[in-house]
């Protein structure tokens, strides 16, 4: 065995008898829930009742109508290991690494393909084309007074030469469609953004050289306007590539990419921020729901 | 001058330092005090200063990737609204965003179990169709939007009974870490309709919506330091939630968060140290 192995196999076996032995002492990673009586009656008066499962702290276990979810331990226990999994890639690829990858990536198209389903084909397609249909099996919410809308046949007929691509012959067909979404796309993104990104700020830069604020000179916020106009005026002179940068220009276009630096510190330095919170938060359920260390939200108090 | 080992160094202790950097003030409950800034306040006041019963936009544009970033901010969102008595009208355009509105639900059921659905909040649910949903919303709501979540008719929910459209909503507020969010709320609905706006987004996500703050956007909440001092700020204004530890998320998280960032400047500083005192020669490992 390399060296590489006995580090994972020790890791692994060291790991595997610290949790059987904490599992059995302190029941860590168990879920528990209540079971609430619900009880409705529909718009014809016709009652139903059903139970519901919500969440339940650990130190209410002993509660009558709190029980041990068996679903829900055991997916307290898939997703820490599959943390565990996804964070053994820092010590280098292996394959618990690439299986925590597929599962992640499998279930989320999977997961993708259902709910286009049911909230785009079904309610967006077959609702508009057949509502009775629809209203009778899968929305029973849907209007009564909701009429077939045949201008659905043209989104149909646009899925249908996207998906002739996959014919063995007449694939231009499907380039149709694509130009159809490109297009559309494009146009209407090119209206909105023309007036939030370009007009709108345009006028954010239109600030006042000399703040007054209660009739006294303010000098903090005029130098910050000119800090904005001077910064927003040296980073457009540093991509006019139609004049040479040379002289005034090569300095403004210099303070430009200062500008820019700055910039992009500011924006790696939030990026920092945003992993670590991230890192935080799969250390603290870890932590919390599934080893039981810590107890923030004290739920589990007294055990 | 500079040892070998040093300039060779193996990245994964700087992995395990990290670890350690955010574990060990998570395990030993490391917190640090935390005071609003300017910026938050905006957004804070944005939402304070509306009157009871104002009807308010909840965009849950972010999935499970990115909840460990915003799901504080989030649900200060929803706590404030609620202690404002706000009509709340929950919505996402993201497929995996339905259980980050639920949690939102769960908090109003558990600490304000008198507010009831469909006169107080209503879950619009997730809407396929990206920008174009807010475009379609902001004529005409009831073109996309037939039913809740559960599948009630809008004609049956008080809320959306006499709705017609978003521009009738006294506030946005999106929180959103990627495409459709914030930017396209303000491209599609807050900017050509002239609406007032807040955002909570990811540190990634900030740069990108600052230049609209303050005229498109009123304020904006960028990532978890900025959900930690909104929290202050609810706390300072609403003592009862200094009770509440569900309501402490953010600043529970900025313990590790400051350790970690000094952890980083270290890391930079002595890089650079290295690099320069070891005679520039040191290969990236």
């Amino acid at each position: 065995m390399n060296r590489n192995t006995v580090v994972w196999v020790v890791v692994f076996g060291l790991g595997a008898a610290g949790l059987a032995w904490r599992a059995a002492g302190t029941g860590m990673g168990s879920q528990y829930v209540r079971a609430i009586e619900v009880h409705a009656a529909s718009k014809t008066g016709q009652q139903f009742t059903w139970t519901r499962y919500d969440d339940a702290f650990p130190k209410d276990r002993g509660q009558p109508d709190v029980a041990l979810s068996t679903p829900r331990t055991l997916g307290v226990w898939v997703a820490a290991l599959m943390t565990l999994g996804a964070f053994s890639f820092l010590f280098g690829d292996n394959p618990l690494f690439k299986l925590t990858q597929a599962i992640v990536i499998g279930t989320s198209a999977g997961f993708a393909v259902c709910v286009g389903f049911w909230s785009t084909v079904v309610p967006m397609l077959m609702g508009r084309l057949h509502p009775e249909f629809v209203r009778s099996w899968a929305a029973p919410g849907m209007p009564p007074d909701q009429q077939t809308e045949w201008i659905a046949l043209v989104p149909l007929a646009l899925c249908l030469m996207l998906l002739w691509r996959l014919a063995p012959w007449g694939g231009w067909i499907s380039r149709w469609p694509l130009a159809f979404f490109i297009g559309l796309t494009a146009g209407l993104r090119l209206v909105t953004f023309f007036k939030a990104d370009f007009v709108d700020q345009v006028a954010n830069t239109i600030l006042p050289l000399a703040v007054m604020a209660d009739g006294r000179f303010d000098p903090w916020a005029t130098l910050k306007n000119l800090a904005v106009l001077a910064a927003v005026l040296a980073t457009l002179a540093y991509f006019l590539f139609s004049v040479e940068h040379a002289g005034a220009m090569g300095r403004a276009a210099r303070l430009g990419i200062c500008v820019l630096m700055i910039t992009f510190g500011a924006s790696f330095s939030l990026t920092v921020m945003g992993r670590i919170s991230m890192l935080a938060a799969r250390l603290q359920f870890l932590f919390d729901d599934w080893l039981w260390l810590i107890d923030p939200l004290n739920r589990r108090t007294g055990l | 001058m500079i040892p070998g080992w040093l300039k060779n160094l193996d990245r994964r202790w700087i992995f395990l330092l990290m670890f350690l950097a955010v574990s060990l003030p998570q395990l030993f409950g490391v917190s640090f005090p935390e005071r609003p800034s300017r910026k938050v306040l905006d957004v804070f006041d944005a939402i304070d200063g509306l009157a009871e019963g104002s009807r308010v936009l909840m965009a849950f544009d972010f999935d499970p990737a990115s909840e460990g970033e915003l799901s504080p901010m989030a649900s200060a969102f929803t706590r404030h609204c609620c202690e404002k008595k706000l009509k709340l009208y929950f919505m996402t355009l993201w497929e995996r965003g339905p259980p980050m509105v639920q949690k939102a639900l769960d908090i109003i059921a558990s600490e304000h179990p008198s507010m009831t659905y469909g006169t107080d909040f209503v879950n619009l649910g997730f809407k396929p169709g990206l920008e174009g949903v807010i475009r379609n919303a902001f004529s005409n709501l009831h073109v996309d939007f037939k039913t809740d979540q559960a599948g009630n008719s809008l004609h049956d929910i008080a809320l959306t009974r006499e709705l017609k459209s978003l521009r009738e909503m006294d506030l946005l507020i999106c929180i959103g870490s990627g495409s459709p969010g914030p930017k396209e709320w303000v491209q599609y609905g807050a900017a050509p309709n002239a609406m007032r706006m807040v955002a909570g987004v990811t540190g990634v996500q900030a740069p990108q919506l600052l230049p609209y703050v303050p005229r498109q956007l009123v304020g904006l909440l960028a990532a978890i330091k900025s959900a930690a001092e909104y929290e202050q700020a609810l706390i300072d204004r609403y003592p009862q939630l200094a009770r509440v530890d569900q309501a402490k998320e953010g600043l529970r998280r900025m313990g590790p968060q400051l350790v970690a960032h000094v952890l980083m400047v270290l890391l930079i500083v002595s890089g650079n140290l290295v690099y320069f005192l070891g005679g520039q020669s040191g290969d990236a490992p």
